[in-house]
C-alpha cells in the first residue's frame, strides 16, 4: 500500500473533524460554563431538595414540612409586607419613570445616574442611616419636636380625653412599617430603571396616531402606554417582590428582630441558634415554589394584557 | 401638559430627596465629634484617622476589592466566551441553558446563598476543605456570570450576521474573527457587564455571608457584624469615602459619554445628509 492511500482516508478524517470543530467550536466556549452551572447552580439546588426530604440519621421523611405550619404567621407576614412594598414601589416608581422619560436624553442621563448611585452605597449601610432617622430620639423625632408637633398632638388629645398620656416621639423604628419603608428605600431603583427602559422604546409615532385618532391624554396612558409598558412592570415586580420577601437584614434592622420574616427564619436555621439546614432547607424550597407561582401568576397576567392590546 | 411637566419634576424631586436623604445623614454623621448617630457635636476628622488605623475594617475593605475584582474578571472572561457559544447553538439548546443562567439572578440571594453554603459545607466534609476566600470567590464568580451573559447576549443580536462571514471571506481565521470582529463589536456589552459584576459583588452581603465561613470577611459582613452592636462612625466615614470614589467615577464616565454620543450624532447627521443628497 501506497503512503498516500494509507493517508487518504486520515486526510479525510481530519478535514471531517476540522468541519466539526468549526461547526461546534463556537458552540464549544459555552462548555466551561455549562459545567459550571452543573457545579454551582443545578446541585446546590438538587441539594436544597435532597436536604429538605431528608433528615440526619434518618433518611427520607416529610417530617421538615408537616411541622412548617407552625411558622404560617412568619410566611403571612413575609408576604404581605413584600406586597406592601411592592405596590408602593410600583406606585410611586411607574409615575417617577414616566416624568423621567419626558426629559431630555441630558437629563435622563444624568437622573438615571443619581438612580443608580446610591446603589454603590452599601445597602446595610443605607438601612443603617434610616435607624438614625426612625429612632425614638432619631432625627425625624427630633425634628417633630423642634417644630412642635409633639405638643400639638398632646393638646388635642388631652381635649379629646382625660386620660390622654402625652407622647414626646412617635413609635417608627421596630414597626412593620418601618420595615415597608427600608424595602421600598433599597428596592425602588429596581423598580424605576426597567419601566424607564421600556417606556423609552415605545415608538413616539403610536403615541401620536393615539392622538391623533382623537384619544385624550388619559386615554393614551391607558391604552398605549401603560400596556405597552407592562414588561418593564413585570420585571420591576419581580426584582422588588423577590428581594424583599427574603430579606432577613432590613427586617433584623429597622424591625428590631421581633417580627420574624421567611429571611430570618431560614438565616438562624443555617447560621443562627436553631441550626438545622433541613428545616431550613424545606423553607427555602417553599418559598422558591411560593416565587415561583407569583412570578408565574404575573407573567399570565401581563401575556393576557398584551394579546388584549393587540386585539 | 404644563401642568403635567411641572408635577412629574417635582415628583422626580422628591423621590431622590427620598434617596438622597439617608446617605445625607449618613455622610454628615461621618464628621460629627461624637458618637452619637443623631446629636450634631462639632466638626471633626478623628473618624477617618482611626479608619485607616483600624486593622479589621481595611482588611475586610481588602477582601471586598480582591473578591470582587478577580470574580467580576474571571465571570467576564467565562460569561462572553459563554455568551458567543450559546448564541452559536440552536434555540432548543440554547433556551434551557439561558433559562438555567437566570436561576442566580432571578431567584432570592439568600437561596442562592444558602444552597451553595449545602454544596460548600458538604463538599468540604468530603475533600477536608473549609469555607473561607475560595468559596467566597466561586460564589461571587456563580453569580456575577448571568449577569454578563444577560448585558452581552443582546449585543451579539445586534450584530450583522454577515459581519463574521465578511471577516473570513477577508481571510480571517475563526480565532482572528472573534477577536479582530466580534469581540470588539461587542465591547459595550462586555464592559458593562464587568460594571455590573464589579458591582453587584461590592454590594453583596447576603452571598457572601453565607459562603464566607468565619475566616474571612467581607466590608459588607464587617458592617453587619458591627450594626448587631454598635455602629462606629467609622463606618460612615468609609461610606462617604466610597461615595466621593464612586460620584468622581459617574461624573467622568458621564462626561465621555455625552462626548461620545454627541460625535455619535454628528456621523449620524452627515451620514443622513449624505442619504438625503444620495436620493
Amino acid at each position: 500500500m501506497s503512503k498516500a492511500k494509507l493517508h487518504a482516508p486520515l486526510i479525510k478524517l481530519r478535514q471531517r473533524f476540522r468541519s466539526f470543530l468549526d461547526r461546534n467550536r463556537k458552540k464549544a466556549f459555552a462548555y466551561p460554563y455549562i459545567i459550571w452551572m452543573a457545579l454551582f447552580v443545578i446541585i446546590p439546588i438538587l441539594l436544597v431538595m435532597v436536604y429538605a426530604f431528608t433528615k440526619a440519621g434518618i433518611g427520607f421523611t416529610l417530617e421538615n414540612f408537616s411541622g412548617i405550619n407552625v411558622y404560617a404567621p412568619v410566611f403571612g407576614r413575609s408576604l404581605w409586607l413584600a406586597f406592601l412594598a411592592t405596590i408602593i414601589c410600583l406606585l410611586i416608581g411607574y409615575p417617577t419613570a414616566l416624568a423621567i422619560s419626558r426629559t431630555s436624553a441630558r437629563t435622563q442621563r444624568i437622573v438615571l445616574m443619581m438612580l443608580m448611585l446610591p446603589m454603590w452605597i452599601n445597602f446595610l449601610l443605607r438601612t443603617y442611616a434610616w435607624m438614625s432617622l426612625l429612632e425614638n430620639t432619631g432625627l425625624i423625632n427630633r425634628f417633630f419636636g423642634a417644630i412642635g408637633v409633639f405638643e400639638l398632638v398632646n393638646s388635642i388629645g388631652e381635649s379629646l380625653s382625660a386620660s390622654w398620656t402625652p407622647i414626646d416621639h412617635f413609635q417608627m423604628i421596630n414597626t412593620g412599617g418601618a420595615v415597608v419603608l427600608g424595602m421600598v428605600y433599597n428596592y425602588l431603583p429596581f423598580m424605576i430603571l426597567p419601566i424607564h427602559s421600556v417606556i423609552i422604546k415605545i415608538d413616539p409615532f403610536v403615541i401620536e396616531a393615539a392622538q391623533d385618532l382623537g384619544a385624550s391624554g388619559k386615554t393614551v396612558f391607558r391604552k398605549v402606554i401603560f400596556p405597552l409598558s407592562l414588561s418593564g412592570v413585570i420585571s420591576g415586580v419581580t426584582m422588588v417582590f423577590v428581594p424583599s420577601v427574603s430579606t432577613f437584614v432590613i427586617s433584623k434592622l429597622l424591625g428590631g428582630g421581633t417580627d420574624m420574616l421567611l429571611g430570618d427564619l431560614i438565616e438562624m436555621q443555617f447560621l443562627g441558634a436553631a441550626y438545622n439546614p433541613h428545616l431550613g432547607s424545606a423553607i427555602s424550597l417553599i418559598m422558591m415554589i411560593i416565587v415561583v407561582v407569583c412570578m408565574s401568576i404575573m407573567n399570565k397576567f401581563g401575556e393576557g394584557e398584551e394579546t388584549a392590546v393587540v386585539m | 401638559m404644563k401642568k403635567n411637566k411641572c408635577s412629574g419634576k417635582l415628583l422626580m424631586l422628591l423621590t431622590f430627596v427620598f434617596l438622597y436623604l439617608p446617605i445625607a445623614v449618613l455622610i454628615v454623621f461621618s464628621f460629627n465629634d461624637s458618637k452619637s448617630r443623631t446629636v450634631w457635636s462639632g466638626f471633626t476628622l478623628n473618624w477617618y484617622k482611626e479608619l485607616f488605623s483600624d486593622r479589621m475594617i481595611i482588611q475586610s475593605l481588602e477582601i471586598t476589592l480582591l473578591v470582587s475584582v478577580l470574580a467580576s474578571l474571571i465571570a467576564v472572561v467565562v460569561g462572553t466566551f459563554a455568551a458567543i457559544g450559546f448564541f452559536n447553538m440552536k434555540k432548543k439548546w440554547r433556551s434551557p441553558l439561558l433559562t438555567i443562567n437566570n436561576i442566580p439572578a432571578v431567584n432570592a440571594d439568600i437561596i442562592t446563598g444558602v444552597s451553595l453554603s449545602l454544596l460548600f459545607v458538604s463538599a468540604g466534609a468530603v475533600m477536608g476543605f473549609d469555607l473561607g476566600f475560595g468559596t467566597l470567590l466561586i460564589a461571587h464568580i456563580s453569580f456575577n456570570i448571568p449577569y454578563v451573559i444577560l448585558s452581552v447576549m443582546p449585543k451579539l443580536y445586534q450584530l450583522d450576521p454577515n459581519l463574521s462571514e465578511a471577516a473570513q471571506d477577508l481571510g480571517c481565521t475563526w480565532f482572528q474573527t472573534i477577536y479582530k470582529v466580534i469581540l470588539p463589536e461587542i465591547m459595550p456589552g462586555i464592559v458593562n457587564g464587568l460594571l455590573i459584576a464589579f458591582t453587584m459583588s461590592v454590594d453583596d452581603f447576603v452571598i457572601s455571608y453565607f459562603t464566607a465561613g468565619s475566616s474571612v470577611q467581607t466590608l459588607s459582613m464587617a458592617i453587619y457584624a458591627m450594626t448587631r452592636r454598635r455602629i462606629s462612625p467609622k463606618i460612615n466615614a468609609i461610606s462617604t469615602l466610597l461615595f466621593a470614589v464612586v460620584l468622581v467615577l459617574l461624573i467622568v464616565v458621564n462626561v465621555r459619554q455625552a462626548q461620545q454620543s454627541k460625535a455619535e450624532e454628528k456621523k449620524q447627521k452627515a451620514l443622513r445628509g449624505q442619504r438625503a443628497v444620495s436620493i
